[in-house]
């Protein structure tokens, strides 16, 4: 199975490297750093390699690359979801996956590896497997709804997140007002399939602290609230070589619930050069390296909508982009699960102590695009 | 400790990468030697220094810094005397960083590393699990070979240790053992099989992990555990459940037939073929194929898993449904394999890449979804290419109008790969799809004013190949396209436009040779592509046109024969003689209008995807479209299902004695006990009498013993029905009882030994033991479930049906002995049957092979209703 595996940052060095067989030596990841080279942008890497005589699996996150070496068939998937495992458990332990937190933690890395991998093959990966801590009873959990949507296509997806703090072995049931909203489900392994199957309730074991305890799909029939809308022109002139740009953000649908953290994302075509803009609310900035335009609002405010326009700078002599950039908006409501799913009651069963239960629901918006 | 990495790293680091840059790439394992550099090498004599120490607190700090220098890939293995000292270290922690020093180096320093052998021999008896595990752990992990027997010896009693957890660190041991040592594969496998039997969830993941690695094709092995791993399989650990699930893949297409083409094939087919198109939703009908109980029991508990959070495992369930389902059931993966397109852009290529397989064969499969495919323009391009191959694959009639205006939108997108990939794409729809052929036509042609020179080019190719297979109204297209000409600088775009004049010549004849005279101007600087499509233009208007064109065509052929490449050489030669008659051209150049301007027959736009169903999905050679190392191939279904009874386990004679002991009834009752539950369920169904969960050991006797006459009547009955070699019926009972009894037991008999399994598996399930009384009422509901599953899975005839299920629990009468392996557990005291293990013929048995599983089917059907009525 998984042969080695490497941690490479962004400059391209290799700065860890833990083999469960014998030594493999560095120079593999040549190949890896010729694919890479090719790519340009690191997200265009493929996932799978190969070369002469292994496999190359990698994964991207947080600005790192996490190598493994393969050398005989194995699913891909089976390894590609292991490492993010892996950078999932670190982030745990470290509440980071940057290339300077795994170097301070060297002696854990290792021992954390050497522990979730025998012989390449997963041994221990449950973060409370992995840290073997007992707890005081108390109990919060959390809906946290992502929405995705764009006038093309909208969809629901939202994750329950558990902190689970009890001791001993509490057997929970946890059961929703409107489960038939439910379109499609996974679960963590301690829940129940069967018990979900016929009754429509979450009955588990929780491991503790904090795990994701079912993701969801809201069926796409079900319309699909978008909290906000936008108004947007962009426009670029042939002549004069420059641009207009003017996008105002409302509320829409949001159930008397402030809209929070709300960002604009555009990624400007190559040609534009700057951006000299105003925003009625919150701040923006303009990276003409990256191209990209980040305008923060902040908060909602529905009496007086956030507005930004101003005009752009555009390089002469360069045709004209032809096709208007999309705009990536970002905002949360907390309080509110767009889908509408409610958590009906939480019951514990095996345990006698009486638990501290909290609820908490969040939307946020997931990819959302809006094309112009 | 942190000081320590960040003194070492300054220059190591980078001398590392050059190290590695410069070396080629190999497969070897050789360490890279980076201890040479002198920084190090002194660094490495404090730390000695510190190794020697009497503080444990040096000594641990020293071993963080060693680990630190490890995890660089930098050489610390002259130090291996100083920490192989402390393997004995009474110190955890201490210990833990020995142990990964050990296993690093221990192959390079096999002399010393023997040392620490005794320390681990001594703590494999330790009283703890985990410092046996952990002993087991780093032993094997150390490639020494002349510790090969010691590891032998230490597997074995591993293997037999009364903790899981240890005998799931020997079932590791076993694939490390393997690969130091492969002569050692027998014996290996007997530690294999032992452990195969083995009934704890830790362990089975492993164990199959080291019989896939070790024997993958002593497939024997299995039979005896097939039920068995297919009943744990929900609480196995996730990454266990991947490795059994493909193993299980592969055994299921060795031991079952195909549940695809059985039976009337043609008209299976066509119900197969048209249920695509139309949404597959109508239930195929009536088919004498009967799926195999153990095929079933597979498919139905690999089911829930497709609710992982793991993507592995939901790939994994789903490629063993595509492999191995009827068909109509394969479309229940799609919502989870859409659902896996939420997660990592890792985790989106390989599923995507599946899809695309899929979607070739099975449209109506992905239709659904399609908007889940629609590309975000924060995509990867590799991400994006695959949502578009599926648009692709996905595309007819009723929903080409929405993915063409998806595809306008891509057209124009930044990334200008992707924008190519588009127009290719609609090239495929516009073939695919005749109706929107010209819709799809024109806006090519749009984009011909398009200003990227990528986009233009890409749309001239598709554009020629669209024009070949719609061969009308073409004049203005390719009038557009002259005009286009002289501002396309993309070679192979060039090289369309003049294919598309020279096919097409005599519908544009005043274009053509302006063309070919702009080209006579030009050829010595084009590129050889163009200049081949260059002669060729010339070769066909000569042959059209020689008027006009008689003395261009001679230049141009004689700016060819003196070409660089040899190749338009070549080609100069044979068109001048193929079409300029001379005496030496002989017959050919008689029929040179005919070979130049054959029709040619329309190219076919393929999808990439369309060969990968050769390799299993969800592999690593699917990803990669080439046979990876090691690949096994997935075997085609046998036409006949060989043996079904080896899957059935023997019941181990105590159990029959035990019989006597649990039940107080006698001997011959809890003979027929093993009836009298059909008995009991009949009279439940058709009369109420007696009835209720007698299944219970303490049924009362009187229900019992007269089930007990009529079932082994009845079973003596079916035998002498069904086997052609009666042994005549002992009892003659009244033929029309004996009939009702049958049919009722077509239905029933497989119940009754499921009961137990319900039992076991709730207990798996942490639920505590199914109240018996709730057994009946369940038995009902299972009933009536199982009927329903065999008409949907098989509508057969119903007279044949009974026949055959008539059979089933008779096998189970006659091979005695074998019982599904659930009963084992939980089930000791019933049913064995000893008197009537003779009484079947030879010949009947094997007639009966294949039916007698059925109970397995009920087991689990039973298993689920005896859940619910638990809660």
């Amino acid at each position: 199975m998984i042969h080695s595996l490497f941690l490479i940052n962004h400059l391209g060095d290799i700065f860890l490297e833990k083999h469960w067989k014998s030594v493999i030596s560095r120079s593999v990841c040549d190949y890896f750093f010729e694919a890479r080279e090719k790519a340009v942008d690191p997200e265009n890497v493929p996932p799978v390699l190969q070369t002469p005589h292994h496999y190359l699996i990698s994964i991207y996150r947080g600005k790192l690359f996490f190598l493994s070496v393969i050398q005989t068939e194995v699913p891909p998937l089976f390894v590609i979801e292991f490492l993010h495992r892996v950078a999932d458990t670190f982030q745990d332990y470290f509440g980071g996956c940057s290339e300077s937190v795994i170097s301070d933690n060297v002696v854990i890395v290792y021992e954390l590896l050497e522990e979730m991998l025998d012989n390449g093959f997963p041994l221990a990966t449950e973060s409370n497997v992995l840290k073997e801590m007992i707890r005081p009873p108390n109990i919060l959990r959390s809906v946290v709804n992502t929405l995705t949507g764009t006038t093309v296509s909208a969809e629901i997806q939202g994750v329950i997140e558990a902190c689970v703090k009890l001791s001993g072995m509490p057997d929970l049931t946890m059961s929703f007002m409107n489960p038939r909203l439910l379109d499609d489900v996974s679960f963590h392994p301690c829940v129940r399939f069967r018990r979900w199957e016929s009754e429509r309730i979450l009955s588990f074991i929780p491991p503790d602290g904090n795990f994701t305890l079912m993701t969801y799909h809201i069926s796409s029939q079900n319309l699909v609230a978008i909290p906000v809308y936008v108004k947007q022109s962009i426009s670029f002139f042939e002549a004069g070589s420059c641009g207009r740009l003017d996008i105002t953000i409302g509320p829409k649908q949001t159930m008397g619930k402030t809209v929070e953290d709300l960002k604009v994302t555009v990624h400007m075509p190559k040609a534009v050069l700057n951006a000299n803009l105003t925003a009625s609310q919150g701040n923006y900035t303009y990276d003409f390296t990256t191209k990209l335009l980040v305008w923060d609002i902040g908060k909602l405010n529905p009496q007086k909508l956030p507005n930004l326009r101003g005009s752009l700078s555009m390089q002469t002599g360069v045709p004209n982009p032809e096709e208007n950039p999309s705009l990536n908006i970002d905002l949360k409501i907390q309080q509110l699960a767009i889908s509408g799913l409610k958590v009906s009651r939480l019951d514990m069963y095996g345990e006698t102590y009486k638990p501290f239960k909290g609820v908490k629901y969040v939307t946020k918006a997931g990819k959302f695009q809006v094309r112009t | 400790m942190s000081t320590g990495v960040s003194y070492n790293d300054q220059g190591g680091a980078e001398a590392a990468v050059e190290a590695g840059q410069e070396s080629t790439p190999t497969s070897s394992s050789t360490g890279a030697a980076f201890g040479l550099f002198s920084a190090d090498f002194k660094k490495n004599e404090d730390l000695k220094e510190m190794l020697e120490s009497n503080k444990e607190s040096l000594k641990l700090e020293a071993m963080k810094r060693i680990v630190g220098l490890i995890a660089k890939g930098k050489s610390a293995s002259e130090l291996f005397p100083a920490v192989v000292k402390n393997v004995a270290s009474k110190n955890i922690e201490l210990k833990k960083l020995v142990y990964v020093y050990l296993v690093r180096y221990a192959e390079k320093q096999q002399d010393l590393a023997l040392l620490s052998i005794s320390t681990f021999q001594r703590a494999l008896k330790d009283p703890n699990q985990f410092i046996r595990a952990s002993a087991l752990r780093v032993l094997s992990s150390i490639r020494v070979p002349i510790i090969v027997p010691i590891m032998m010896l230490a597997i074995k009693e591993a293997a037999a240790d009364l903790s899981p957890y240890v005998r799931k660190t020997s079932a590791h041991a076993i694939q490390k053992l393997y690969s130091l040592d492969p002569d050692q594969k027998e014996q290996l496998i007997e530690v294999i099989e032992k452990l195969l039997k083995d009934k704890s969830t830790l362990v089975a993941g492993s164990v199959v992990m080291a019989f896939e690695e070790v024997c993958p094709d002593r497939i024997d092995l299995i039979h005896k555990n097939y039920r068995k791993l297919c009943n744990l399989l929900v609480d196995v650990e996730e990454w266990g459940q991947v490795v059994i699930i493909s193993m299980l893949t592969r055994y299921a297409r060795t031991q079952f037939t195909s549940p695809w083409t059985e039976g009337a094939e043609f008209d299976e087919n066509k119900a197969f073929y048209d249920s695509d198109s139309e949404e597959k939703k109508d239930q195929t009908e009536a088919k004498p194929y009967i799926m195999d109980p153990d095929h079933r029991l597979l498919l139905r508990n690999t089911k829930p898993l497709l609710q992982s959070r793991n993507t592995a495992v939901v790939m994994a369930v789903a490629q063993l449904y595509w492999h191995l389902a009827p068909k109509h059931e394969v479309s229940i993966v799609t919502k989870s394999l859409v659902r896996l397109l939420r997660s990592h852009r890792e985790v989106q290529y390989i599923v995507l890449q599946n899809i695309a397989t899929m979607s070739i064969q099975r449209k109506g499969m992905f239709e659904p979804f399609i908007k889940s495919f629609y590309v975000r323009s924060t995509d990867a391009t590799h991400i994006k290419t695959l949502k578009l191959e599926i648009l692709t694959n996905l595309a007819n009639e009723a929903n080409i109008s929405t993915i063409l205006r998806e595809f306008q939108t891509y057209v124009k997108s930044q990334d200008k790969a992707f924008a190519a990939a588009t127009i290719q794409a609609i090239g495929r729809c516009a073939t695919n799809i005749s109706e929107v052929t010209d819709t799809c036509l024109n806006g090519l042609v749009l984009l011909l004013s398009n200003r990227d020179e990528t986009v233009v080019a890409e749309s001239i190719v598709v554009i020629k190949k669209l024009l070949q297979t719609q061969p009308t109204q073409h004049g203005d297209i390719i009038k557009h396209m002259a005009k286009l000409f002289d501002s396309v600088t993309v070679p192979m775009a060039r090289a369309s436009i003049l294919w598309l004049m020279g096919e097409y010549c005599e519908k544009v004849p005043k274009i053509a040779p302006d063309v070919l005279r702009k080209m006579a101007k030009t050829f010595t600087a084009e590129e050889d592509i163009v200049k081949l499509q260059t002669v060729n233009l010339a070769a066909k208007l000569y042959l059209t046109n020689s008027k006009q064109t008689k003395l261009l065509t001679q230049y141009i052929l004689n700016l060819g024969k003196y070409d660089q490449n040899y190749d338009i050489r070549d080609r100069t030669r044979f068109i001048r003689q193929l079409i300029v008659p001379n005496e030496k051209s002989g017959a050919l150049s008689k029929y040179a209008r005919r070979i130049l301007l054959a029709p040619k027959p329309a190219p076919v736009l393929e999808s990439a995807f369309k060969d990968r169903d050769r390799y299993q999905l969800g592999t690593l050679s699917h990803s990669l479209n080439l046979k990876a190392t090691g690949y096994q191939e997935l075997p085609d279904w046998p036409a006949v299902a060989p043996d079904h009874s080896v899957r059935n386990v023997e019941i181990v004679e105590p159990l029959r004695e035990s019989a006597p002991i649990v039940g107080k009834t006698k001997q011959p009752k809890s003979d027929d006990k093993f009836y009298s539950d059909d008995e009991d369920e009949k009279e439940e169904e058709e009369s109420d009498s007696s009835g209720s969960g007698s299944e219970d050991s303490s049924s009362s006797e009187e229900s019992g013993s007269e089930s007990e006459e009529e079932s082994s009547e009845d079973s003596e009955k079916t035998s002498s029905d069904s086997g052609k070699s009666s042994s005549g019926s002992e009892k003659s009972s009244s033929e029309s009882e004996s009939d009702q009894k049958k049919k009722k037991k077509t239905k029933k008999a497989p119940q009754k030994k499921s009961k137990p399994a319900g039992d076991s598996d709730s207990d798996e399930n942490g639920n505590g033991p199914v109240g018996q009384a709730s057994s009946s009422s369940s038995e009902s509901s299972s009933d009536s479930e199982s009927d329903s599953e065999s008409d949907s899975g098989s509508d057969s005839p119903a007279p044949k049906k009974k026949t055959e299920e008539k059979a089933k629990p008779k096998v189970a009468v006659n091979s005695k002995k074998e019982v599904s392996l659930l009963d084992l557990d939980d089930f000791s005291p019933a049913p064995t049957n000893a008197p009537k293990p003779s009484v079947l013929s030879q010949s009947l048995l094997s007639d009966l092979e294949g039916l007698s599983l059925s109970n397995i089917t009920s087991t689990v059907q039973y298993s689920r209703a005896a859940y619910e009525m638990v809660k």
